[in-house]
């Protein structure tokens, strides 16, 4: 079976600045794989090149088994993404962002509505359908931003920093959502993020650091006793 | 959706409207737009209009069969500008769209980058022309009354500047870097484009006193989004002028779908502004 993501050997630079050297990332169908890395890592530069918005010029990346570069129709519509900074309209409320969203990817009008039913329902916003973008809370924002990116029924979640600026409640609710959306829907999710906490044991845990992939594999193995945190300290040499 | 080669017809159009919706949504939900791109244009005719009225005489210019008002010489110009402060409008919801992170989501879209652009174009186009359509009805209350046909006529004459002016605000959109950087645009596009046009004096007035700034004038893009407009109010076409707009319309058009191409514009290596 294909990978939900395949990245080989890509690289990126602004001018003579080095972002990504040589990464190489794997995400199985129906796997949360932990991108983790303190802030100015590469990992935004990474989602970029992985959703078109930067031009990948060198090594393949592949979105269940479409090489972006030649087929990126097919490889963008099995992506579903959560970027770091809000991409919802504030002035439009949450069902006419979701119905825009469905459009951008060609799902007709009734089709869409549907779809808009299961993907509130999913991200636990049935009765906030109506409201303002404006009007949600942070947390419930991100799980609107969630169901926006679930509304083409993509193979692969991509979540930048999904839970930045939220309070511990809710950044729970938000890793709760997606772990549960793995598990009941089968879709896989590639986590960027800084904080540890959001890491668990058994999940697959990719390290990168300016710009290069230091550690992966199980993130209990590459914590061993000493600890994730103490594991990421020793391997990068700054605080995450 | 997902996987198809090609996507079919439908998609196409549900996500050309899906587009639209939002625009007129978005423009609906932003009164104070709607109202001030009415008012602008509503104090030149009714004041500055007025007060040349006057000082200006206007000998008899094509396309028009005698001696005109200013007012009315002086509205196609509006209508012209009602579209360029719309296509502005379009490009500074481009820049702020791209600081916030919505953009993002639209360029992410699996249709073809052009094709999106191309519908946020049409899209704010469309918008423009409900514009001019009601300030062209209340300017009929003020004794502008073209032929009753050219209010057909001028359609074409609306979609054609109306994309050209929004492909020109789509391009300098994606040129600019910082929302706070668009008031330069202001100052340094929008007012010397305004001016520096056929909008409110003809170019044989202009002549008179700068040649060079006849010359100006005349290779303006404005300049002929102004008189396509002006003729086709009364029912005649100014093929010059359809001929310039429309090379501008290309030229910008394509600017912009190469400005916001991944491998080729800008947008590849603004770092960290995706």
């Amino acid at each position: 079976m294909t990978a939900a993501l395949d990245i080989d050997r890509v690289s990126h630079s602004f001018g003579s600045v080095a972002a990504l050297t040589d990464v190489s990332l794997h995400v199985p169908r129906g796997g949360f794989t932990a991108l983790l890395g303190v802030n100015g890592a590469g990992k935004t530069t990474l989602f970029s090149l992985i959703t078109r918005l930067y031009d990948n010029t060198s090594g393949t990346i592949r979105v269940a088994g479409h090489d972006l570069r030649r087929a990126p129709r097919q490889a963008l519509a099995r992506l579903g993404i959560v970027f770091q900074s809000r991409a919802l309209d504030a002035d439009l409320s949450v069902r006419q962002n979701l119905a825009y969203h469905a459009a951008l990817h060609g799902i007709g009008r009734a089709e869409a509505r549907v779809r808009i039913a299961e993907v509130l329902d999913q991200a636990g916003l049935t009765d906030k359908g109506g409201d303002r973008v404006s009007a949600l809370s942070g947390g419930q924002t991100r799980r609107a931003e969630i169901a926006r990116a679930l509304i083409h029924r993509p193979d692969i979640l991509l979540l930048d920093e999904a839970t930045v600026g939220l309070d511990v409640k809710s950044r729970a609710e938000v890793l709760a959502l997606t772990r549960r959306l793995i598990a009941e829907q089968g879709v896989s999710a590639l986590w960027a993020t800084h904080i540890m906490d959001e890491i668990q044991p058994d999940d697959d845990l990719v390290i990168l650091h300016q710009g290069q992939i230091l550690r992966r594999g199980r993130a209990s193995d590459i914590a061993g006793r000493q600890g994730l945190t103490q594991a990421f300290l020793s391997l990068t040499g700054t605080p995450a | 959706m997902s996987g198809d080669r090609a996507f079919p017809a439908a998609a196409w159009a549900t996500a050309f409207l899906g587009i639209a919706r939002r625009e007129t949504l978005r423009f609906v939900n932003q009164r104070g737009r709607f109202l001030a791109a009415l008012v602008r244009p509503l104090v030149w005719l009714f004041i500055f209009a007025a007060g040349f009225r006057a000082v200006l005489g206007l000998s008899i210019t094509p396309p028009y069969q005698t001696y005109v008002l200013y007012e009315v010489y002086v509205t196609p110009g509006l209508c012209a500008m009602i579209q360029l402060f719309n296509g502005m409008q379009s490009s500074l919801s481009m820049v702020y769209d791209r600081d916030t992170g919505a953009m993002r989501t639209l360029l992410v879209s699996p249709f073809p980058r052009w094709f999106l652009l191309a519908s946020k174009l049409v899209a704010g186009v469309l918008v423009s022309i409900i514009q001019v359509y009601t300030f062209l009805a209340i300017a009929w209350f003020w004794d502008v009354q073209p032929p009753p046909w050219g209010y057909l006529a001028v359609l074409p004459a609306l979609i054609l500047s109306g994309l050209m002016l929004g492909a020109m605000g789509l391009f300098l959109s994606s040129t600019i870097r910082q929302l706070e950087n668009f008031a330069g645009v202001m100052n340094f596009v929008i007012f010397p484009m305004f001016f520096a046009s056929s909008a409110l004096y003809p170019l044989w007035r202009m002549g008179e006193s700068s040649t060079l700034l006849h010359d100006i004038s005349a290779v303006n893009p404005f300049t002929h989004a102004v008189e396509l407009i002006r003729f086709a109010l009364y029912l005649q076409v100014n093929w010059l002028s359809l001929a310039v707009v429309l090379g501008f319309l290309a030229g910008f058009f394509a600017g912009a779908v190469f400005m916001y191409d991944p491998s080729k514009g800008l947008w590849t290596r603004r770092k960290g502004k995706a």
